[in-house]
């Protein structure tokens, strides 16, 4: 397996801050990134792919002296979907992660400490634009694709609207146009699990006991939106953890309630607890529908689409998707779309390789062909 | 796209092809693997678009580079604008709706014109059939068993001319397949396959 490492890139340093959607200017930002593959001679083979709520810029390959791969690694690497002998892949950590990027455990320049709650509220399209400049930073006019699942497909939406001119396609993977009420509502009790921990202190706990509980509860949460009824029967059942039968207490009982511990313990040693409360609330204020109707919205973009959804998706079930679709084809955008059988629920993003490369490889091999311009 | 009509599968196909002008644009509804858009876009340069429910024909779609929409023939047609292509193409899917009726005069609505090839449940085979044995017919073309067909509606040549008459529909061409070739003459008859071009 490929070897890489994260690079990094600074801008907006004062007096040029990125004016963020709320109005408000911030700087200097440093986005963490990666890439894979060459780029090209004309710099037409660059395509971004956007991380989801607790990626990070790794998404493939290996760092030196880790065994676990980047996050999306099943899809990119040579003859992978996302062909590093073919194409040149660029996955940065968004504006308000704590992966590498300026989030609110970065170090303040001007007090010497970490932002915590000072950090400003980003949105998705504050995250794009800063993508937007280190893309320009690479020298690149023009994607041949933006890529994402969940979050990150939230990312290409705003990318096709904001920036119809520098993207020749779009990929996007079980996601919404918006988010709806049952959405935000997960959200908001993962954000609730974190600020009732009394070790979060207002955000105020670098240095000092962090809020471990509240994230762990908020990952939890979210780690069963993430799989389906079906998976979670498969992979669990009512097996129990190291025991014969039930304690008849509230010890850990069942290995579903051991798997959740575990992942949840294990978010904390990598998560920070006011990112997950940022980008969740970015994730909550995006709304593809705010000023125009969704089909208003679509009228100025010019890429190629391929929209993908899982059948066991109930966090974003295809039928939500399937709006967009819609509203592209009133548009007249060339648009293809699968709904693809799987019981993996949401994270069948991450898991199903096969059918996804089935689709997203030749899809790429068709606008490199067709969209030369 | 389903089994049947196999045989002349290549000839309905020519028969479409020939029908459509160089770099129209067309959708076509049930398109199975994609193989005659495929052609479409090979000989005549056209910019199509397919529609299909089945998942597995959507990866053979896409993997023969063309644009396709995971989705059924009659909701599908109700995004697009009036006279949005140039070609709309029906073929061996009609069967297998609803409503029918609908179909075609949305199909109708977006496209120019509209192309319909249906498979004829009266021809000389099938009539031999229900005359000489009393059961319904299973062919070669329409090899299915009634509990297993996908076909929900079942009519002739003759049937869909009566259709197009009352609903205001102009045939500007009609080609019959039978016996793996073009028929002429007595085509509700002979042919097991229609293709119409129609307007409205």
């Amino acid at each position: 397996m490929i070897k890489v490492e994260s690079k990094f890139f600074t801008c907006c340093e004062p007096p040029n801050e990125l004016v963020l959607k709320s109005g408000e200017k911030f700087g200097p930002i440093t986005l963490a990134y990666e890439t894979y593959g060459q780029l090209n001679e004309d710099k037409s083979n660059a395509i971004l792919v956007c991380h989801a709520l607790s990626g990070d810029a790794h998404a493939a390959g290996l760092h030196e002296g880790d065994s676990k791969p980047g996050w999306w690694d099943i899809m990119i690497g040579p003859e992978k979907a996302f062909d590093t002998d073919k194409y040149f892949v660029i996955c940065s950590n968004v504006l308000g992660s704590c992966k590498g990027s300026t989030g609110p455990n970065t170090i303040n320049p001007e007090t010497g400490k970490p932002y915590g709650l000072s950090f400003p509220v980003v949105t998705i399209r504050d995250m794009v634009n800063a993508q937007k400049l280190l893309i320009d930073h690479l020298g690149i006019k023009k994607l041949l694709s933006v890529a994402g699942g969940s979050m990150g497909g939230l990312q290409v939406l705003k990318w096709s609207v904001h920036y119809p001119e520098s993207i020749k396609s779009a990929v996007v993977i079980a996601t919404n146009y918006r988010h709806n009420a049952q959405q935000i509502a997960l959200n908001e009790v993962g954000r609730q699990a974190i600020m009732a921990d009394p070790d979060w202190q207002k955000g105020d706990y670098y240095g000092k006991s962090i809020p471990a509980r509240g994230l762990a509860l908020a990952r939890m949460i979210g780690h069963i939106t993430y799989m389906s009824d079906k998976s979670m029967e498969k992979k669990f059942g009512r097996q129990l953890k190291d025991k014969e039968k039930v304690g008849y207490d509230f010890s850990i009982d069942f290995q579903v309630e051991n798997y959740l511990k575990y992942r949840g313990d294990s978010f904390v040693q990598r998560f920070d607890a006011n990112s997950y409360l940022y980008i969740t609330k970015a994730i909550d204020y995006f709304d593809m529908t705010e000023k125009k109707s969704l089909i208003e919205t679509f009228s100025e973009t010019s890429a190629a689409f391929l929209v993908m959804t899982f059948t066991s998706d109930w966090l974003y079930p295809p039928h939500q998707l399937k709006q967009l679709v819609k509203a592209l084809k009133t548009n007249d955008i060339d648009v293809t779309n699968i709904v693809i059988e799987s019981n993996y629920g949401h994270d069948a993003f991450l898991i199903e390789q096969k059918e996804q490369t089935r689709v997203i490889s030749p899809f790429l091999a068709r606008i490199k062909k067709e969209r030369t311009w | 796209m389903n089994e049947q009509n196999k045989t002349h599968q290549r000839l309905d196909y020519k028969v479409i092809v020939d029908m459509i002008k160089p770099q129209s644009r067309v959708l076509d509804l049930g398109c199975g693997d994609g193989e005659l858009l495929y052609l479409l876009k090979d000989n005549k340069q056209c910019q199509g678009t397919g529609v299909e429910i089945d998942e597995k024909a959507i990866y053979e779609c896409v993997e023969k580079g063309l644009t396709v929409l995971h989705e059924d023939i009659q909701s599908s047609l109700k995004d697009y604008s009036d006279k949005r292509f140039d070609y709309v193409i029906l073929n061996e899917s009609l069967q297998q709706v609803m409503n029918p009726r609908e179909t075609i005069l949305e199909a109708l609505r977006v496209g120019k014109k509209v192309i319909v090839g249906i498979p004829n449940f009266c021809q000389i085979i099938s009539r031999f059939q229900i005359f000489f044995f009393g059961r319904v017919p299973v062919t070669k073309e329409l090899p299915y068993e009634w509990y297993n067909t996908p076909n929900v509606r079942f009519f002739s040549l003759k049937d869909f001319r009566q259709f197009c008459r009352m609903n205001n529909i102009t045939i500007i061409k009609e080609r019959g397949i039978g016996f793996n070739k073009e028929i002429a003459g007595f085509k509700n008859l002979l042919a097991n396959f229609g293709i119409y071009l129609l307007e409205q």
